[in-house]
């Protein structure tokens, strides 16, 4: 176990590393110049190349990866061209409400996919069944920014449910939440479907049943928690899919996440904001897969760990 | 950029005597004007700084006005300059040197008064590479700038701290534009040991001589100011707080103004809702329309092929159809002839420019040579209205034989292409370039048309060098005297004319400016358009239901 | 966006190379896959026939398409879906957009497949230090955010269609590839390979002859899913402003072109969405419809 995880965390450092690089490499061969952005539009060419100097931008791409390394190793991240803050302050204070997103999200996700998927296995075969796996491709089908963008004029222009968008109460939670979960949600429910049936096939439900135990009891009792665990240590492979997925939610409603600080910071080429967040969203989901493989022979005792 | 300063003229600005000494003129305050009360403003985009070597953004540009002071300003709503923390100030008569006194008591935030070293400090700061300040190249004039631009040296030699209360700066060449200079926020005042206490970081934590202070600042959420009780100017700021809202769309922001929740929207009426908001009697008289010194235009590279043939850019000037762009941006601009916004001195009301004449534009391009046309890529950057405005030119310019493929690419690649000579053929300009920084014709040209700026990097993208406009700018710039301002501003329309002859640009249109406040907000209507301290001027704004 | 459906895959090997002859067959007699099949027969139709079926040109403002203020017209007598904000027809602009959705959804996603099914073919097969590091290299990507890697990558290159199909292809291969893999693998394993290989068989011969056509029903399955997921990615790239460039129609666009507009004037929205919707869902249900069919193991689960 310790051997495994050892070997875990090397090679997600590793990952992490090469993400680095690739990123990098990338921001490195924008066919635009962050020091232009710097300097403004009065700058002297004389200034221009100070700014170059001064930011190690003068220097062959191997010792600007190289400095941006050693100062990453030592939990520095830099500062940012435009904002001029640091990237890591700039992350810190956008974080907690991409991660009230992400948890609204699977909220969403689990309330909606897995009752859909527990009901559709328990009528199995029928058009209901038929009905919400329909509805759960639909989910998985349907572009985040219409989604969003639909919700806000059904919900928050013609309702006035919700607020239009922004940051702050759980009313201005709800409708973001819902277009991140919405995708999820279509593909728990088939997780939880596959996952509910298989259960049901098994031989102490079979008992159970049998022993004139009450249905409803053998659902919620015996058969939920078995099917429901494989599912949930699935959550940690979610988050690759809701990193993606910020950056639209989050220009959609208009909340202060890391995915609008990334977008603003790639109209500008405020390359310490796009590594610091790609870093940060790649860490998230490395330790995610991590997460999950180790959850997983817990929650399953038939998968071993390799 | 969507930033910068504008206004109009400064003729009455100018009115000091040439070699005499200059006192301010009263300080009005509105006698109307109710003391005290909050107001909630929103803004979508972060405030990245609020330190004034560096912010050069829509939203901070106003706060940091309001935080910090120059040695000069304009009279609020207008574009007419009078001293600031400069009590009086004395020009020589060959122009080259400025002698300001300074006002006494001024107090920073922090208790300690305000003295001329801070003034030398702020200057020697902001044009010092180190602190990477986007504003340095405006101070170009000042004796001993390169020294400091090249790292030779950390101080001015230009500018001497006679008394802790006089401050003299010398020129390399009289500079007509100084006094603007000295009211733009690259020049505020900053003390050193707070800048040296919060060092980087000193635009999160800004210590100033302004009308509020910082009083809370939650980052991506929110920015409260307070009043400064020890302001200077008797009398302001009226509000006793200002909430700035951040990351609220602009839709948002108007469905709030319109519940009563706040204040000002300060990225204005979002173009969907435009039209309904001006079909409502009541809440159109609650928008102020005022013009910005801006000109939105198509570059044309004239070092390349077709467009070094100054008859294809002119066929360009008359093929595009201004009055359908301003259409599709719901009118809310004005057609331009010329790089001149209206507003600025120096604009030619006589100037008629290129008419719309498609027949005429395709005899152009047939006798340039190019009877059917020709292949050419128009740069645009990528956010709304932008794509579409290009779109729109495209069309015009299919209609003339020439085929446009459009390059929707985010500001940083525009920007890259156009200051490469052989990038952008063609660009336009909107959501980048140009408003003024200051209410001076000379902003228009030299970034953008002189020879200075047709250098790699540069914001002249149409590579437009020409060496006798550029030595007539020169001249018009060497006009310091007050009563030749008249004379200097027509010295400038004769370089921007001559400038359209040979047509680099195709000016499409200049932005107007709607703004819309709520019912509570009192002050003059100019408050809300000022064309320097943008988008509103915090200081001079106050609420009618106070007591 | 990885594609969600991923969980259940065809296991590798277990179908017999030949009975395919039935899968068309099997494939209409199920409602959600001809649901699929009819969407996009719908979509290709008009994508092939949109010059016939509307009189208008996709790129034209025209001046009778805006009002005297600049707005957008309404779905009318003379513009069916009405209007976006530059005067053009939406109808017209989305039956050419659906070209842009289609060649995307081909070109990217066969380039992806391609990609995929080569890293993990030679890697599954080869395995050694070559395949290490190619499913190392595999494992690294599955890392990056696929949008924000897709976005950087957009903003290197100079934009046009086939870089946008480029840039989605680079992003998507990954899940391919380790389906492929996977399976490879264990199909590598098996004793008819070891069979072929002790008499001698050359590696092309063993890929071509054996492997390739085991992996054929996970190809087809993921080629078909695989449209889906580039056709949002496409659409997404495009809502951003960094996809197809103006003013070439794609779906994506359109939104992003009026998306100011979407409160005064949903329907700018409200089409082109449904029209994405509709196209990923068919996919989708084809793909999955493909899965059922090819692997039997899935069989009467669903």
């Amino acid at each position: 176990m310790i051997a495994y995880l050892g070997r875990r965390l090397i090679q997600s450092l590793l990952i992490l590393l090469g993400v680095s690089l690739i990123t990098f490499a990338l921001l490195y061969l924008l066919p635009a110049d962050p020091v232009r952005q710097i300097a403004g539009r009065s700058a002297t060419p004389q200034t221009v190349e100070n700014i170059r100097q001064q930011l190690g931008l003068d220097q062959p791409f191997v010792i600007q990866y190289w400095r941006y390394l050693v100062k990453l190793l030592s939990g520095d991240l830099g500062r940012s061209y435009i904002q001029r803050s640091e990237v890591t302050e700039l992350i810190v204070s956008r974080l907690p409400a991409s991660l009230l997103l992400m948890v609204g999200a699977i909220l969403c996700e689990l309330l909606i996919g897995l009752s859909m998927g527990l009901i559709a296995a328990v009528k199995r075969g029928t058009a209901t069944d038929q009905t919400l796996m329909v509805a759960s491709f639909v989910g998985v089908s349907a572009p985040q920014f219409v989604v969003g963008l639909l919700l806000l004029y059904v919900f928050a222009v013609r309702l006035s449910w919700f607020p239009i968008g922004g940051y702050g109460t759980w009313r201005h939670l709800v409708l973001p939440s819902l277009t991140m979960g919405i995708l999820g949600a279509g593909w728990y429910a088939r997780m939880m479907r596959s996952s509910m049936i298989d259960v049901l096939r098994q031989d102490y439900v079979r008992t159970a049943r049998a022993k004139g135990l009450a249905r409803r009891a053998i659902l919620f009792r015996h058969a939920l928690p078995n099917a429901i665990l494989p599912v949930i240590a699935m959550i940690g492979i979610d988050i690759g899919i809701f990193m993606g997925g910020i950056v639209v939610v989050e220009s959609v409603f208009g909340w202060p996440g890391i995915g609008q600080l990334a977008w603003q910071a790639i109209q500008r080429v405020d390359i310490p904001i796009i590594m610091g967040v790609t870093l940060v969203s790649a860490f998230a989901i490395v330790l995610g897969n991590l997460l999950a493989d180790i959850i997983a022979p817990f929650i399953d005792p038939r998968i071993k760990l390799r | 950029m969507k930033k910068f300063l504008a206004s109009t003229v400064a003729a009455s600005a100018l009115a000091l005597m040439l070699g005499m000494t200059s006192v301010r003129a009263e300080d009005t305050v509105d006698p109307n004007a109710k003391q005290g009360g909050a107001i909630t403003i929103t803004y979508k985009d972060d405030v990245a700084t609020l330190d004034p070597a560096i912010g050069y953004d829509w939203q901070n540009w106003s706060m940091i006005k309001s935080l910090f002071d120059g040695l000069m300003d304009y009279e609020p709503g207008t574009t007419n300059l009078k001293p600031d923390l400069a009590e009086s100030y004395e020009i020589s008569p060959d122009g080259k040197t400025f002698t300001f006194k300074l006002r006494h008591g001024v107090k920073f935030h922090n208790g300690r008064e305000m003295t001329a070293d801070d003034v030398k400090y702020s200057l020697d700061r902001v044009t010092n590479p180190k602190t990477q300040s986007p504003g340095a190249g405006f101070f170009g004039s000042i004796k001993g700038y390169d020294d400091v631009a090249a790292g030779k040296a950390e101080s001015l030699a230009g500018v001497t701290v006679v008394d802790p209360y006089t401050v003299k700066f010398e020129l390399t060449r009289p500079d007509a534009t100084f006094l603007h200079v000295m009211a733009i926020n690259f020049s505020h005042v900053v003390p050193k040991e707070e800048v040296e206490k919060y060092s980087a970081d000193f635009g999160k934590h800004p210590v100033g001589t302004g009308a509020f202070k910082l009083a809370e600042w939650t980052l991506g959420q929110r920015i409260v100011f307070e009043r400064n009780p020890d302001y200077w100017h008797k009398g302001l700021p009226h509000l006793d707080k200002i909430t700035f809202e951040i990351g609220q769309e602009p839709i948002v922001a108007l469905l709030r103004l319109q519940k009563g929740e706040i204040d000002v929207p300060g990225d204005g009426i979002p173009p969907a809702k435009f039209q309904e908001v001006m079909a409502d009697p009541e809440q159109k008289a609650r928008v102020v329309e005022g013009g910005q010194l801006h000109t939105g235009y198509v570059t044309m590279n004239t070092t390349m092929a077709p467009f070094d043939n100054v008859k294809v850019r002119q066929a360009v000037n008359m093929a595009i159809n201004k009055a359908r762009i301003i259409q599709i941006i719901n009118g809310r601009a004005v057609p331009a002839n010329q790089p001149l916004p209206p507003s600025m001195p120096g604009y030619d009301k006589e100037f008629k420019g290129y008419p719309y004449d498609v027949a005429k534009a395709k005899a152009l391009l047939a006798e340039a040579g190019h009877p059917d046309g020709f292949d050419i890529q128009l740069f645009a950057m990528n956010t709304d209205p932008n794509p579409r405005i290009a779109q729109a030119i495209q069309q015009d310019l299919a209609a003339i034989g020439i085929k446009a493929g459009i390059q929707s690419l985010a500001q940083a690649n525009v920007i890259a292409a156009g200051g490469d000579k052989a990038g952008a053929p063609m660009i336009w300009s909107g959501g980048m370039a140009w408003i003024a920084d200051f209410p001076d014709p000379s902003n228009f040209y030299g970034p953008i048309l002189g020879c200075a700026g047709a250098v790699p990097g540069g914001w002249n993208w149409s590579w437009y060098c020409n060496k006798d406009l550029d030595a007539k700018a020169a001249e018009a710039d060497s006009v310091v005297d007050p009563a030749k301002a008249g004379e200097r501003d027509k010295m400038w329309s004769a370089i921007y004319d001559k400038v359209m002859e040979d047509a680099p640009w195709a000016p499409v249109f200049n932005e107007q400016r709607f703004t819309m406040k709520s019912a509570r907000m009192g002050g003059a209507d100019n408050l809300y358009v000022d064309p320097v301290h943008i988008p509103i001027n915090y200081d001079n704004v106050y609420v009618k239901d106070v007591q | 966006m990885t594609s969600p459906i991923a969980p259940d895959l065809p296991a590798a090997g277990r179908m017999p190379a030949k009975p395919r002859a039935g899968v068309w067959r099997r494939l209409v007699k199920r409602r959600l896959a001809v649901l699929g099949l009819v969407i996009v027969a719908i979509v290709v139709a008009g994508a092939v026939l949109a010059p016939w079926l509307t009189g208008y040109d996709p790129n034209e403002q025209m001046f009778d398409g805006l009002t005297l203020e600049g707005s957008p017209l309404p779905p009318n007598a003379q513009f069916w879906l009405g209007t976006d904000l530059l005067g053009r027809d939406l109808l017209t602009r989305i039956l050419y957009g659906a070209r842009t959705s289609l060649i995307i959804g081909i070109v990217a996603n066969g380039v992806a497949l391609f990609i995929g099914t080569l890293v993990g073919v030679t890697a599954g097969y080869f395995r050694g230090w070559i395949g290490g590091a190619l499913m190392r290299f595999t494992d690294l990507m599955m890392a990056f955010p696929a949008l924000l890697l897709a976005i950087c990558l957009a903003a290197v290159f100079e934009p046009s269609l086939w870089i946008v199909a480029m840039v989605i292809a680079l992003v998507n291969w990954v899940q391919t590839a380790r389906v492929i893999y996977t399976e490879t693998s264990s199909l590598a394993e098996r004793e008819f390979i070891d069979a072929e290989r002790t008499i001698g068989a050359s590696a092309p011969r063993i890929l071509f002859r054996h492997i390739l056509p085991h992996l054929l029903p996970t190809i087809i399955v993921w080629g078909t899913l695989g449209i889906s997921t580039t056709v949002l990615l496409e659409a997404t790239l495009s809502f951003l402003g960094i996809g197809v460039q103006p003013p070439t129609a794609s779906w994506g666009n359109i939104i992003f072109e009026n998306q100011t507009y979407f409160q005064a004037a949903p329907w700018l929205v409200f089409f082109p969405g449904a029209a994405i919707l509709a196209l990923a869902l068919a996919f989708n249900l084809i793909g999955d419809a493909l899965r059922d069919i090819l692997d039997p193991t899935q069989r009467g689960r669903a």
